[in-house]
Protein backbone atom coordinates (compact mmCIF):
# COMPACT_ATOMS: atom_id res chain seq x y z
CA UNK A 1 0.00 0.00 0.00
CA UNK A 2 1.38 3.52 -0.98
CA UNK A 3 2.36 6.05 1.44
CA UNK A 4 1.10 9.86 0.66
CA UNK A 5 2.48 12.47 1.84
CA UNK A 6 -0.30 15.48 2.28
CA UNK A 7 1.43 18.53 1.02
CA UNK A 8 -0.37 21.41 -0.61
CA UNK A 9 -4.35 21.85 1.08
CA UNK A 10 -6.68 22.60 -1.22
CA UNK A 11 -6.78 26.51 -1.20
CA UNK A 12 -2.67 26.58 -1.40
CA UNK A 13 -3.51 25.15 -4.68
CA UNK A 14 -6.48 27.31 -5.99
CA UNK A 15 -4.49 30.52 -4.61
CA UNK A 16 -1.18 29.24 -6.72
CA UNK A 17 -2.87 28.36 -9.99
CA UNK A 18 -5.23 31.98 -9.90
CA UNK A 19 -2.32 33.29 -9.66
CA UNK A 20 -0.97 32.01 -12.78
CA UNK A 21 -3.04 33.26 -15.08
CA UNK A 22 -3.65 36.89 -13.49
CA UNK A 23 -0.33 37.50 -12.97
CA UNK A 24 0.73 36.95 -16.24
CA UNK A 25 -2.32 39.01 -17.98
CA UNK A 26 -0.55 41.98 -15.41
CA UNK A 27 2.89 41.49 -16.47
CA UNK A 28 1.53 41.09 -20.19
CA UNK A 29 -0.61 44.57 -19.72
CA UNK A 30 2.04 45.95 -17.90
CA UNK A 31 4.08 45.68 -21.01
CA UNK A 32 1.92 46.89 -23.54
CA UNK A 33 1.63 50.21 -20.89
CA UNK A 34 5.47 50.19 -20.44
CA UNK A 35 5.44 49.82 -24.29
CA UNK A 36 4.56 53.71 -24.40
CA UNK A 37 7.35 54.89 -22.65
CA UNK A 38 10.12 52.95 -21.63
CA UNK A 39 12.85 54.79 -19.97
CA UNK A 40 14.81 51.94 -17.79
CA UNK A 41 17.94 50.32 -19.26
CA UNK A 42 21.17 48.98 -17.08
CA UNK A 43 24.21 50.78 -17.94
CA UNK A 44 27.91 50.36 -16.87
CA UNK A 45 29.36 53.82 -17.71
CA UNK A 46 28.46 54.52 -21.31
CA UNK A 47 27.70 50.90 -21.90
CA UNK A 48 23.91 49.93 -22.13
CA UNK A 49 23.96 46.37 -20.66
CA UNK A 50 20.49 45.61 -20.77
CA UNK A 51 17.84 47.92 -22.41
CA UNK A 52 14.16 47.66 -21.51
CA UNK A 53 13.63 46.52 -24.75
CA UNK A 54 15.02 46.63 -27.54
CA UNK A 55 12.29 47.40 -30.30
CA UNK A 56 12.43 43.49 -31.76
CA UNK A 57 11.46 42.49 -28.60
CA UNK A 58 8.18 44.91 -28.93
CA UNK A 59 7.57 43.57 -32.88
CA UNK A 60 7.69 39.73 -31.58
CA UNK A 61 5.63 39.98 -29.07
CA UNK A 62 3.13 42.71 -30.35
CA UNK A 63 2.76 45.46 -28.40
CA UNK A 64 3.41 48.48 -30.16
CA UNK A 65 0.34 50.93 -29.80
CA UNK A 66 -1.87 48.88 -27.25
CA UNK A 67 -1.43 51.33 -24.71
CA UNK A 68 -5.36 52.09 -23.97
CA UNK A 69 -5.68 47.91 -24.20
CA UNK A 70 -2.57 47.64 -21.96
CA UNK A 71 -4.23 49.68 -18.99
CA UNK A 72 -7.94 48.67 -19.20
CA UNK A 73 -6.63 45.23 -18.75
CA UNK A 74 -4.03 46.07 -16.04
CA UNK A 75 -6.77 48.42 -14.26
CA UNK A 76 -9.18 45.21 -14.33
CA UNK A 77 -7.27 42.19 -13.53
CA UNK A 78 -5.37 44.53 -10.63
CA UNK A 79 -8.36 43.79 -8.48
CA UNK A 80 -8.03 39.99 -8.79
CA UNK A 81 -4.19 39.64 -8.60
CA UNK A 82 -5.05 42.03 -5.03
CA UNK A 83 -7.71 39.86 -3.74
CA UNK A 84 -5.97 36.84 -4.41
CA UNK A 85 -3.08 37.54 -3.13
CA UNK A 86 -4.69 39.33 0.28
CA UNK A 87 -6.59 36.41 0.72
CA UNK A 88 -3.80 34.01 0.27
CA UNK A 89 -1.77 35.34 2.89
CA UNK A 90 -5.07 35.36 5.05
CA UNK A 91 -5.56 31.99 4.34
CA UNK A 92 -2.08 31.15 4.93
CA UNK A 93 -2.34 32.46 9.02
CA UNK A 94 -5.53 31.27 9.58
CA UNK A 95 -4.58 27.64 8.57
CA UNK A 96 -0.92 27.75 10.34
CA UNK A 97 0.41 26.90 6.60
CA UNK A 98 2.34 30.34 6.98
CA UNK A 99 4.67 27.76 9.54
CA UNK A 100 6.19 26.56 6.28
CA UNK A 101 6.94 29.21 4.85
CA UNK A 102 8.11 32.57 6.73
CA UNK A 103 11.63 31.48 6.94
CA UNK A 104 13.99 31.65 9.87
CA UNK A 105 16.92 32.35 11.20
CA UNK A 106 18.32 28.59 10.16
CA UNK A 107 16.94 28.93 6.02
CA UNK A 108 19.94 31.27 5.34
CA UNK A 109 22.27 28.99 6.01
CA UNK A 110 19.86 26.19 4.29
CA UNK A 111 19.65 28.37 1.43
CA UNK A 112 23.60 28.31 1.17
CA UNK A 113 23.68 24.65 1.84
CA UNK A 114 20.41 23.68 -1.03
CA UNK A 115 22.20 26.27 -3.49
CA UNK A 116 25.46 24.04 -3.02
CA UNK A 117 23.54 21.20 -3.68
CA UNK A 118 21.45 22.00 -6.24
CA UNK A 119 24.73 23.16 -8.12
CA UNK A 120 26.45 19.78 -7.42
CA UNK A 121 28.98 21.06 -4.85
CA UNK A 122 27.52 19.48 -2.26
CA UNK A 123 26.79 15.53 -1.80
CA UNK A 124 23.42 15.97 0.02
CA UNK A 125 20.36 18.30 0.78
CA UNK A 126 20.23 19.38 4.38
CA UNK A 127 16.65 17.92 5.58
CA UNK A 128 13.67 20.09 5.49
CA UNK A 129 9.50 19.56 6.35
CA UNK A 130 7.84 20.79 3.55
CA UNK A 131 9.96 23.78 1.64
CA UNK A 132 13.52 23.83 1.96
CA UNK A 133 15.58 27.01 2.94
CA UNK A 134 15.87 28.33 -0.38
CA UNK A 135 12.23 27.79 -1.22
CA UNK A 136 11.36 29.56 2.20
CA UNK A 137 13.02 32.89 0.79
CA UNK A 138 11.66 32.81 -2.60
CA UNK A 139 8.34 31.63 -1.72
CA UNK A 140 8.31 34.55 1.12
CA UNK A 141 9.63 37.29 -1.26
CA UNK A 142 7.95 36.45 -4.22
CA UNK A 143 4.84 37.65 -1.49
CA UNK A 144 6.66 40.67 -0.26
CA UNK A 145 7.31 41.44 -4.01
CA UNK A 146 3.57 41.74 -3.97
CA UNK A 147 2.92 43.25 -1.27
CA UNK A 148 5.11 45.71 -3.24
CA UNK A 149 3.51 45.82 -6.42
CA UNK A 150 0.40 46.49 -4.76
CA UNK A 151 1.74 49.46 -2.67
CA UNK A 152 3.64 50.75 -5.60
CA UNK A 153 0.94 50.25 -8.59
CA UNK A 154 -1.52 52.45 -6.33
CA UNK A 155 1.18 55.16 -5.60
CA UNK A 156 1.44 55.52 -9.58
CA UNK A 157 -2.71 54.95 -9.85
CA UNK A 158 -3.66 57.50 -7.67
CA UNK A 159 -0.33 59.86 -6.73
CA UNK A 160 -2.91 62.64 -5.86
CA UNK A 161 -5.48 61.04 -3.82
CA UNK A 162 -2.93 58.14 -2.02
CA UNK A 163 -0.42 60.85 -2.04
CA UNK A 164 0.90 59.79 1.49
CA UNK A 165 1.54 56.46 -0.20
CA UNK A 166 3.21 58.15 -3.21
CA UNK A 167 5.67 59.97 -0.42
CA UNK A 168 5.84 56.88 0.99
CA UNK A 169 7.53 54.50 -1.59
CA UNK A 170 9.85 57.76 -2.71
CA UNK A 171 7.53 59.24 -4.83
CA UNK A 172 5.64 58.95 -8.53
CA UNK A 173 9.18 58.17 -10.74
CA UNK A 174 10.77 55.86 -7.94
CA UNK A 175 7.27 54.15 -7.29
CA UNK A 176 7.00 53.49 -11.30
CA UNK A 177 10.73 52.52 -10.99
CA UNK A 178 10.27 49.88 -8.22
CA UNK A 179 6.80 48.22 -10.18
CA UNK A 180 8.91 47.76 -13.06
CA UNK A 181 11.66 46.03 -10.83
CA UNK A 182 9.69 43.91 -9.47
CA UNK A 183 8.00 42.82 -12.68
CA UNK A 184 11.36 41.65 -14.04
CA UNK A 185 12.16 39.76 -10.62
CA UNK A 186 8.50 38.17 -11.35
CA UNK A 187 10.22 37.12 -14.10
CA UNK A 188 13.40 35.75 -12.73
CA UNK A 189 11.34 34.10 -10.49
CA UNK A 190 9.51 32.50 -12.89
CA UNK A 191 11.89 31.12 -15.01
CA UNK A 192 13.71 29.69 -11.72
CA UNK A 193 11.08 28.15 -10.30
CA UNK A 194 9.87 26.32 -13.63
CA UNK A 195 13.57 25.35 -14.15
CA UNK A 196 13.82 23.85 -10.52
CA UNK A 197 10.16 21.93 -10.78
CA UNK A 198 11.56 20.34 -14.23
CA UNK A 199 14.51 19.06 -12.02
CA UNK A 200 12.15 17.92 -8.93
CA UNK A 201 10.60 15.89 -11.39
CA UNK A 202 6.67 14.90 -12.21
CA UNK A 203 6.03 13.37 -8.54
CA UNK A 204 6.69 16.80 -7.17
CA UNK A 205 4.56 18.53 -10.16
CA UNK A 206 1.87 16.96 -9.55
CA UNK A 207 1.56 17.64 -5.90
CA UNK A 208 0.71 21.13 -6.70
CA UNK A 209 -2.25 19.63 -8.63
CA UNK A 210 -3.27 16.62 -6.51
CA UNK A 211 -2.27 17.81 -3.11
CA UNK A 212 -0.37 15.19 -2.27
CA UNK A 213 3.06 13.31 -3.16
CA UNK A 214 3.51 9.54 -3.29
CA UNK A 215 6.19 7.86 -1.12
CA UNK A 216 7.46 4.96 -2.63
CA UNK A 217 9.24 2.65 0.09
CA UNK A 218 11.75 1.52 -2.44
CA UNK A 219 12.63 5.13 -3.54
CA UNK A 220 16.39 5.32 -2.24
CA UNK A 221 16.18 9.15 -2.16
CA UNK A 222 13.08 9.34 -0.56
CA UNK A 223 14.29 6.63 1.83
CA UNK A 224 16.75 8.93 2.95
CA UNK A 225 14.31 11.79 3.44
CA UNK A 226 12.58 9.98 5.48
CA UNK A 227 14.97 8.86 8.16
CA UNK A 228 16.74 12.26 8.33
CA UNK A 229 13.23 13.37 9.06
CA UNK A 230 12.56 11.72 12.99
CA UNK A 231 9.59 12.19 14.87
CA UNK A 232 8.83 15.85 15.98
CA UNK A 233 11.11 15.27 19.78
CA UNK A 234 8.60 16.40 22.57
CA UNK A 235 10.70 19.11 23.34
CA UNK A 236 12.02 21.11 20.80
CA UNK A 237 14.94 21.11 20.33
CA UNK A 238 17.42 24.83 20.92
CA UNK A 239 18.64 26.62 17.95
CA UNK A 240 21.69 25.31 16.59
CA UNK A 241 24.39 26.53 18.97
CA UNK A 242 26.34 27.70 16.01
CA UNK A 243 24.71 30.47 14.99
CA UNK A 244 24.37 31.74 18.50
CA UNK B 1 21.80 35.68 24.23
CA UNK B 2 19.41 33.62 25.69
CA UNK B 3 19.08 30.98 22.70
CA UNK B 4 15.39 31.33 22.00
CA UNK B 5 13.26 27.49 22.40
CA UNK B 6 10.70 27.85 18.98
CA UNK B 7 7.81 27.39 20.29
CA UNK B 8 6.41 27.19 16.60
CA UNK B 9 7.88 24.24 14.87
CA UNK B 10 7.10 23.76 11.66
CA UNK B 11 4.27 20.94 11.57
CA UNK B 12 5.07 17.58 10.10
CA UNK B 13 3.06 17.16 7.50
CA UNK B 14 0.09 14.62 7.63
CA UNK B 15 1.06 11.22 5.83
CA UNK B 16 -1.96 8.04 5.01
CA UNK B 17 -1.81 5.26 3.78
CA UNK B 18 -4.28 4.59 0.48
CA UNK B 19 -4.59 1.75 -1.66
CA UNK B 20 -3.11 2.08 -5.06
CA UNK B 21 -6.31 2.67 -6.70
CA UNK B 22 -7.75 5.34 -4.10
CA UNK B 23 -3.94 7.17 -5.26
CA UNK B 24 -5.23 6.57 -9.05
CA UNK B 25 -8.56 7.78 -8.52
CA UNK B 26 -7.85 11.12 -6.55
CA UNK B 27 -5.02 11.71 -9.27
CA UNK B 28 -7.49 11.17 -12.04
CA UNK B 29 -9.95 13.72 -10.26
CA UNK B 30 -7.65 16.46 -9.76
CA UNK B 31 -6.26 16.43 -13.10
CA UNK B 32 -9.43 16.37 -14.54
CA UNK B 33 -10.37 19.11 -12.03
CA UNK B 34 -7.35 21.26 -13.09
CA UNK B 35 -8.17 20.73 -16.92
CA UNK B 36 -11.80 21.92 -16.34
CA UNK B 37 -10.57 24.88 -14.35
CA UNK B 38 -8.09 25.72 -16.95
CA UNK B 39 -10.67 26.27 -19.35
CA UNK B 40 -12.19 29.22 -17.13
CA UNK B 41 -9.28 31.66 -18.24
CA UNK B 42 -9.16 30.42 -21.72
CA UNK B 43 -13.13 31.40 -21.53
CA UNK B 44 -12.45 34.99 -20.27
CA UNK B 45 -10.16 35.66 -22.30
CA UNK B 46 -12.29 34.46 -25.15
CA UNK B 47 -15.41 35.91 -23.64
CA UNK B 48 -13.34 39.68 -23.23
CA UNK B 49 -11.70 38.79 -26.44
CA UNK B 50 -15.14 38.67 -28.45
CA UNK B 51 -17.22 41.05 -26.74
CA UNK B 52 -18.44 43.98 -28.32
CA UNK B 53 -16.45 47.54 -28.09
CA UNK B 54 -18.41 49.41 -25.29
CA UNK B 55 -17.14 53.30 -25.92
CA UNK B 56 -13.85 52.40 -27.52
CA UNK B 57 -12.85 49.18 -25.12
CA UNK B 58 -14.21 45.79 -24.70
CA UNK B 59 -17.35 45.66 -22.96
CA UNK B 60 -16.35 43.58 -19.41
CA UNK B 61 -13.05 45.80 -19.36
CA UNK B 62 -15.20 49.22 -19.74
CA UNK B 63 -17.17 48.03 -17.42
CA UNK B 64 -14.87 47.48 -14.50
CA UNK B 65 -13.27 50.67 -15.71
CA UNK B 66 -16.53 52.47 -15.17
CA UNK B 67 -16.31 50.56 -11.64
CA UNK B 68 -13.02 51.69 -11.16
CA UNK B 69 -14.47 55.48 -11.47
CA UNK B 70 -17.19 54.62 -8.95
CA UNK B 71 -15.09 53.94 -6.50
CA UNK B 72 -12.52 56.43 -7.13
CA UNK B 73 -15.13 59.16 -6.81
CA UNK B 74 -16.38 58.24 -3.59
CA UNK B 75 -12.74 58.57 -2.03
CA UNK B 76 -11.92 61.78 -4.23
CA UNK B 77 -11.30 64.58 -2.19
CA UNK B 78 -10.76 68.36 -2.83
CA UNK B 79 -8.63 68.78 -0.19
CA UNK B 80 -5.83 66.07 -1.84
CA UNK B 81 -3.96 68.58 -3.24
CA UNK B 82 -1.02 67.89 -5.95
CA UNK B 83 2.17 67.97 -5.11
CA UNK B 84 3.46 71.46 -6.14
CA UNK B 85 7.92 72.37 -6.02
CA UNK B 86 9.89 75.31 -6.31
CA UNK B 87 9.64 77.50 -9.22
CA UNK B 88 13.12 76.59 -10.08
CA UNK B 89 12.57 73.44 -10.32
CA UNK B 90 10.29 73.65 -13.83
CA UNK B 91 11.57 72.55 -16.78
CA UNK B 92 12.62 75.72 -18.96
CA UNK B 93 11.20 73.82 -22.17
CA UNK B 94 7.97 72.47 -21.52
CA UNK B 95 7.56 69.08 -23.14
CA UNK B 96 4.19 69.05 -25.38
CA UNK B 97 2.81 66.11 -26.81
CA UNK B 98 -0.06 65.86 -29.56
CA UNK B 99 -1.77 68.19 -31.64
CA UNK B 100 -5.35 66.96 -31.82
CA UNK B 101 -7.23 70.24 -32.02
CA UNK B 102 -5.11 72.48 -33.20
CA UNK B 103 -4.44 71.08 -36.68
CA UNK B 104 -6.73 74.31 -37.58
CA UNK B 105 -5.11 77.80 -37.33
CA UNK B 106 -6.99 79.75 -33.61
CA UNK B 107 -9.49 81.70 -35.16
CA UNK B 108 -8.73 85.58 -35.26
CA UNK B 109 -12.09 86.50 -33.40
CA UNK B 110 -11.48 83.69 -31.21
CA UNK B 111 -14.06 83.97 -27.84
CA UNK B 112 -14.21 81.62 -25.02
CA UNK B 113 -17.81 80.61 -25.79
CA UNK B 114 -19.83 79.05 -22.54
CA UNK B 115 -22.97 77.40 -23.06
CA UNK B 116 -25.30 78.18 -20.10
CA UNK B 117 -29.21 77.71 -21.66
CA UNK B 118 -30.17 77.25 -25.62
CA UNK B 119 -31.01 81.37 -26.35
CA UNK B 120 -28.13 82.39 -23.52
CA UNK B 121 -23.96 81.87 -24.31
CA UNK B 122 -21.76 83.34 -22.78
CA UNK B 123 -19.01 85.30 -24.83
CA UNK B 124 -15.60 85.97 -22.83
CA UNK B 125 -12.42 87.64 -24.32
CA UNK B 126 -8.71 86.62 -22.77
CA UNK B 127 -9.47 89.69 -20.80
CA UNK B 128 -12.44 88.83 -19.27
CA UNK B 129 -10.61 85.79 -18.25
CA UNK B 130 -7.83 87.82 -17.13
CA UNK B 131 -9.74 89.77 -14.52
CA UNK B 132 -10.16 86.80 -11.98
CA UNK B 133 -7.20 86.15 -9.72
CA UNK B 134 -4.40 84.40 -10.84
CA UNK B 135 -2.54 81.33 -9.64
CA UNK B 136 0.58 79.72 -9.91
CA UNK B 137 0.72 76.22 -10.05
CA UNK B 138 3.89 74.63 -9.82
CA UNK B 139 3.24 70.69 -10.22
CA UNK B 140 4.52 67.32 -11.66
CA UNK B 141 2.50 66.97 -15.00
CA UNK B 142 1.62 63.04 -15.74
CA UNK B 143 1.28 61.86 -19.25
CA UNK B 144 -1.40 58.99 -19.43
CA UNK B 145 2.13 57.33 -21.22
CA UNK B 146 4.33 56.99 -18.17
CA UNK B 147 5.92 59.90 -18.19
CA UNK B 148 6.36 63.46 -16.56
CA UNK B 149 7.36 66.56 -16.16
CA UNK B 150 7.44 69.23 -13.27
CA UNK B 151 5.60 72.09 -15.47
CA UNK B 152 4.86 76.47 -13.76
CA UNK B 153 1.55 77.14 -15.17
CA UNK B 154 -0.08 80.15 -14.32
CA UNK B 155 -3.93 81.36 -14.53
CA UNK B 156 -7.53 81.45 -13.69
CA UNK B 157 -8.82 78.67 -10.94
CA UNK B 158 -11.88 76.90 -12.81
CA UNK B 159 -14.23 77.14 -9.87
CA UNK B 160 -13.83 80.96 -9.33
CA UNK B 161 -14.68 81.47 -13.30
CA UNK B 162 -17.76 79.21 -12.75
CA UNK B 163 -18.50 80.99 -9.58
CA UNK B 164 -18.30 84.42 -11.44
CA UNK B 165 -19.93 83.50 -14.16
CA UNK B 166 -22.48 81.86 -12.31
CA UNK B 167 -21.97 78.65 -14.56
CA UNK B 168 -23.04 74.92 -14.24
CA UNK B 169 -26.17 75.24 -12.12
CA UNK B 170 -29.08 73.82 -13.03
CA UNK B 171 -31.81 76.50 -14.38
CA UNK B 172 -34.19 77.51 -11.81
CA UNK B 173 -31.97 75.79 -9.23
CA UNK B 174 -28.82 77.64 -8.34
CA UNK B 175 -27.31 75.47 -5.75
CA UNK B 176 -27.82 72.26 -8.07
CA UNK B 177 -24.81 71.93 -10.32
CA UNK B 178 -24.51 69.88 -13.40
CA UNK B 179 -22.27 66.17 -13.02
CA UNK B 180 -20.06 67.12 -16.00
CA UNK B 181 -17.97 69.96 -17.66
CA UNK B 182 -17.68 69.44 -21.11
CA UNK B 183 -14.93 70.92 -23.30
CA UNK B 184 -14.03 71.14 -26.76
CA UNK B 185 -11.46 73.16 -29.14
CA UNK B 186 -12.96 75.73 -31.50
CA UNK B 187 -12.35 73.25 -34.56
CA UNK B 188 -14.12 70.26 -32.39
CA UNK B 189 -10.85 68.30 -33.41
CA UNK B 190 -10.85 67.77 -29.47
CA UNK B 191 -12.74 67.04 -26.40
CA UNK B 192 -13.08 65.83 -23.10
CA UNK B 193 -15.44 65.39 -20.53
CA UNK B 194 -14.49 66.01 -16.46
CA UNK B 195 -17.35 65.37 -13.82
CA UNK B 196 -17.81 68.26 -11.42
CA UNK B 197 -16.06 67.51 -9.01
CA UNK B 198 -12.47 67.60 -10.61
CA UNK B 199 -13.10 70.79 -12.02
CA UNK B 200 -14.31 72.57 -8.97
CA UNK B 201 -10.45 71.25 -7.43
CA UNK B 202 -8.24 74.58 -6.16
CA UNK B 203 -5.89 73.27 -8.12
CA UNK B 204 -7.67 73.12 -11.68
CA UNK B 205 -6.87 76.28 -13.76
CA UNK B 206 -7.84 78.03 -17.08
CA UNK B 207 -4.43 78.08 -17.82
CA UNK B 208 -3.27 81.43 -19.82
CA UNK B 209 0.67 81.22 -18.78
CA UNK B 210 3.44 78.80 -19.00
CA UNK B 211 6.81 79.84 -17.16
CA UNK B 212 5.25 83.04 -17.18
CA UNK B 213 4.94 84.00 -20.46
CA UNK B 214 1.78 84.07 -22.62
CA UNK B 215 1.12 79.81 -23.48
CA UNK B 216 2.01 79.03 -27.35
CA UNK B 217 -0.19 77.84 -29.62
CA UNK B 218 1.21 73.92 -29.16
CA UNK B 219 0.52 74.34 -25.81
CA UNK B 220 -2.64 75.26 -26.31
CA UNK B 221 -3.23 79.44 -26.83
CA UNK B 222 -4.94 81.47 -25.77
CA UNK B 223 -6.54 79.27 -23.11
CA UNK B 224 -6.23 75.94 -21.85
CA UNK B 225 -7.60 73.55 -19.15
CA UNK B 226 -4.59 72.08 -16.31
CA UNK B 227 -6.18 69.75 -14.49
CA UNK B 228 -3.32 68.75 -12.69
CA UNK B 229 -4.79 65.52 -11.00
CA UNK B 230 -5.60 64.06 -14.22
CA UNK B 231 -3.67 62.58 -16.86
CA UNK B 232 -2.51 65.59 -19.95
CA UNK B 233 -4.90 64.40 -22.16
CA UNK B 234 -7.53 65.71 -20.38
CA UNK B 235 -6.09 69.11 -19.93
CA UNK B 236 -7.78 70.47 -23.35
CA UNK B 237 -5.55 72.91 -24.93
CA UNK B 238 -7.26 75.76 -27.01
CA UNK B 239 -10.66 75.29 -25.15
CA UNK B 240 -13.27 76.80 -27.60
CA UNK B 241 -16.52 76.19 -25.82
CA UNK B 242 -17.05 75.06 -22.18
CA UNK B 243 -20.95 73.02 -21.66
CA UNK B 244 -22.36 71.56 -19.06
CA UNK B 245 -24.46 68.07 -18.95
CA UNK B 246 -25.80 65.39 -16.57
CA UNK B 247 -24.33 62.88 -18.56
CA UNK B 248 -20.74 62.24 -20.18
CA UNK B 249 -19.63 64.23 -22.53
CA UNK B 250 -18.28 62.61 -25.08
CA UNK B 251 -14.42 62.24 -25.27
CA UNK B 252 -11.78 62.08 -27.17
CA UNK B 253 -9.68 59.39 -25.76
CA UNK B 254 -12.01 57.55 -24.34
CA UNK B 255 -13.48 56.87 -27.72
CA UNK B 256 -10.34 55.64 -28.18
CA UNK B 257 -10.57 52.75 -25.77
CA UNK B 258 -8.92 54.61 -22.56
CA UNK B 259 -10.82 54.89 -18.81
CA UNK B 260 -13.14 57.93 -19.37
CA UNK B 261 -12.02 59.17 -15.50
CA UNK B 262 -8.28 58.54 -15.91
CA UNK B 263 -8.29 60.36 -12.25
CA UNK B 264 -4.63 60.93 -10.51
Amino acid sequence: MPRIVHKHPLAIRWFHWINFPVLFVMIWSGLLIYWAYDPYKITLGDWTLISFFPDGFYKALGVSRRLAEGMAWHFVFMWLFLLNGVLYVGYTFVSGEWRHLVPDRNSFREAVQVTLYDLGLRKTQPPFVKYNGAQKIAYFSIMLMGVGSVLTGYAIYKPTQFHWLTALVGGYETARLIHFALTIGYVLFFIVHIAQVIRAGWRNFQSIITGFEVLKPDDPEQAMTTEQAPETPPVAPPINPALS
Amino acid sequence: MKPAINTNPEPKLPESDLPESAVRRQTLKAFGLFALAATVPIGVYLWIKNSPNLYGAKKPLRRVLDANETIARTYFSNANLVKTYPLDRAAKQPRQNGYDGLRTPLPADWKLHVDRDEQNPLYLTMDDIRTLPKHELVYDFKCVEGWSQIQHWGGARLADFLERYKLGTKPGNASELFEYVGLETPDKGYYVGIDMASALHSQTLLAYELNGQPISNAHGAPVRLIIPHKYGVKNLKRIGRIFFSDTRPRDFWAERGYDYYLGL
